[in-house]
């Protein structure tokens, strides 16, 4: 009788937004608290281990994505809002970036050359499938922009998404090691290096880690690398003889 | 009250972005519409109003957490990963490896010759 019971609240927990968004915040909660408890260490961030933990859980409930989503996009609308508010640390360094804006540009445009040359460059190497390597391309740009860029090319919009967060985590891992070896230590060059390697990802651990003055930067990384890439991609992939 | 209205600019923005972007069938999204959108009226308003940035910047804090939904959804792609999992993930690390190097290294550079040719130091806030 129990039993049955409990099975029926199950059926009814599962069904209901609350649990997976419930989940979702313990969830990151833990992973903040382990992510601490090991020191801050980059090679775990807190992110990549709730996404992990929550992965796991859903496989072991055996609870389909779309079912989890149903819960967790109250927290996924939120992106949106977000994205609209780093106007704001972006108005209050304006002076610094009109100074900086030549190199800015020109730093965004070398970036964007190397992403997409080393991806295919390296994919074509290994023998990716060509639907594979052109999901691969738009990997360093934030996942909206890359799934409009993915279909326009060929590839596959949803896996370019999936691509794009794995990105994200291990730019936000190889960053801190990257910059202690070329000696980089202005937190605007570092969050706009974020921005434009690991896109919104980048952005966040920029926040969350290096201050406002680098998230501001990697903001505006993001949003530059957005809509330059949009526009060069389409040529980089004729010049590697992919797609149309 | 000023959390709801800082958090109404906001939507609004984003709203303005995506008529914009849908209308004018930009690749762009909609939020990053709306963040340029943001931006010109900060510029033309002269501040930030305080209830904007109590609405911002406690988004901004949590921006990491926001990530996590759409994370779990590479688990619908593992079939997918899987078929080309060791060109993939190698051609992941690497190449994020030498953008990050290759941009860094540039920005850098660049940003301390414009410091020097105009007189003053790039990394002062």
């Amino acid at each position: 009788m129990i039993v049955a019971t409990l099975d029926q609240l199950w059926v009814y927990l599962s069904g209901n937004p609350l649990l997976s968004l419930l989940m979702t915040l313990l969830a990151f909660m833990l992973a903040v608290r382990i992510n601490r408890a090991l020191g801050g260490t980059p090679l775990l961030h807190p992110v990549t281990l709730a996404i992990l933990m929550l992965i796991g859980f859903l496989l072991l409930v055996d609870m389909p994505y779309a079912t989890y989503f149903e819960g967790a996009q109250f927290i996924h609308f939120l992106l949106g809002p977000a994205t609209v508010a780093l106007a704001i640390p972006l108005y209050d360094h304006r002076e610094r970036i009109r100074r900086l804006l030549v190199p800015l540009l020109m730093a965004c445009v070398a970036g964007i050359v190397t992403a997409v040359a080393s991806t295919l460059g390296m994919a074509m190497l290994l023998g990716a499938r060509p639907v594979t390597l052109l999901s691969l391309a738009p990997r360093s740009v934030t996942s909206p922009i890359a799934m409009g860029i993915a279909e326009q090319i060929g590839g596959i919009p949803s896996l370019a998404a999936g691509l794009v967060l794995i990105t994200g985590s291990i730019g936000c891992a190889l960053g801190p090691w990257v910059f202690k070896l070329l000696g980089i230590k202005d937190p605007a060059v570092q969050g706009f290096t974020l921005g434009l390697s690991a896109h919104g990802f980048g952005t966040a651990h920029a926040f969350a880690r290096l201050g406002a003055v680098a998230g501001a930067f990697s903001g505006l990384a993001m949003g530059l690398t957005g809509m330059l890439t949009a526009f060069l991609l389409p040529l980089l992939t004729r010049l590697f003889g992919l797609g149309g | 009250m000023p959390l709801i209205l800082g958090m109404s600019v906001l939507l609004a923005c984003q709203f303005a972005g995506e008529l914009v972007a849908r209308g004018l069938a930009l690749p762009i999204p909609g939020p990053v519409v709306g963040m340029v959108i943001l931006l010109v009226v900060l510029m033309v308003h002269g501040k930030v109003p305080t209830s904007l940035r109590l609405a911002g910047e406690g988004l901004l804090r949590y921006l990491t957490l926001l990530f996590v939904p759409a994370g779990v959804g590479v688990m619908v792609h593992f079939r997918l990963i899987g078929e080309d999992l060791w060109a993939i993930m190698l051609t992941l690390v690497g190449s994020t490896l030498v953008t990050l190097g290759v941009t860094g290294w540039v920005l850098d550079r660049l940003s301390r010759q414009h410091a020097v040719r105009t007189g003053r130091p790039g990394n002062e806030p």
